[in-house]
């Protein structure tokens, strides 16, 4: 609607003549467009992951001798670090010829856990998340996933980490 | 359609619209967050789910086009 000009009116407004209630006025029209966009925006970045994930590359983890089987009696633990060092690990021994060793990073917020030898599992100070000792699998607390396992194998005195299974 | 049963229905499919982006903005995070920690499992049917979810929204979006059309044609003049 074009408004006429009174002599109080500065010829900008004549210019532009645009109410400001207007101007800020967002259609409901416009407004569902921007959330499909945002939908849209959206869906790209699950594409995204897809894509980076078909482009990652496989990791390949080395042999590490880890522990000796001697220094590690039964019930007791031994931190190592596994694959680099800055990856700590904590193994356990739980039986005379039974070892077991995982990740040492909580998987809901990265916190050390440590062994709780009288419950037999593994515990995560910050929240309260448990771990089974037995296979790593989510007891309780906000843990998302069980603990990376590292996979060993014995040769003669040596405990050997091999892999990380997730 | 009258005026005002044309923008209920506009405002139902965006509230519905809303949903489905709240529910996609989830679906976004915890498949990042699988990612990141090495599973990839979820990661081809999360994808999935979220382009149906917006093949949803664009429905969505198309209906209330169609209403608003709809309306301003059958709109009386003031």
């Amino acid at each position: 609607m074009r408004r006429v000009n009174s002599k109080s009116e500065s010829l900008w407004s004549e210019e532009f003549a645009v109410e400001a209630a207007a101007e800020q006025y967002v259609s409901r029209r416009q407004f569902s467009k921007f959330l499909v966009l945002t939908s849209m925006g959206m869906f790209v970045g699950q594409i995204w992951i897809l894509v980076k994930n078909w482009f990652r590359p496989t990791t390949v983890y080395k042999e590490k001798p880890v522990a000796l089987i001697s220094e590690i009696g039964i019930g007791e633990v031994k931190l190592f670090s596994y694959p680099e060092p800055a990856d700590a690990c904590i193994m356990i021994r739980t039986a005379a010829d039974h070892y077991v060793a995982y990740s040492q990073k909580c998987t809901h917020l990265s916190c050390a856990v440590y062994y709780e030898k009288e419950a037999n599992r593994l515990e995560c100070p910050c929240h309260e998340g448990y771990f089974s000792v037995s296979d790593g699998s989510v007891l309780q607390g906000p843990p998302p996933r069980p603990l990376p396992t590292v996979v060993l194998k014995r040769e003669g005195d040596n405990l050997i980490a091999t892999g990380i299974k997730l | 359609m009258n005026r005002r049963g044309g923008l209920t229905a506009i405002d139902g499919a965006m509230a519905l619209i809303a949903l489905l982006l709240v529910v996609q903005m989830w679906l976004l995070t915890a498949t990042l967050e699988a990612y990141l920690s090495g599973h990839s499992e979820p990661i081809f049917p999360a994808a999935l789910i979220s382009g149906l979810i917006f093949v949803g929204c664009f429905g969505l979006f198309l209906f209330i086009r169609r209403i608003d059309a709809n309306v301003r044609i059958t709109r009386q003049p003031d």
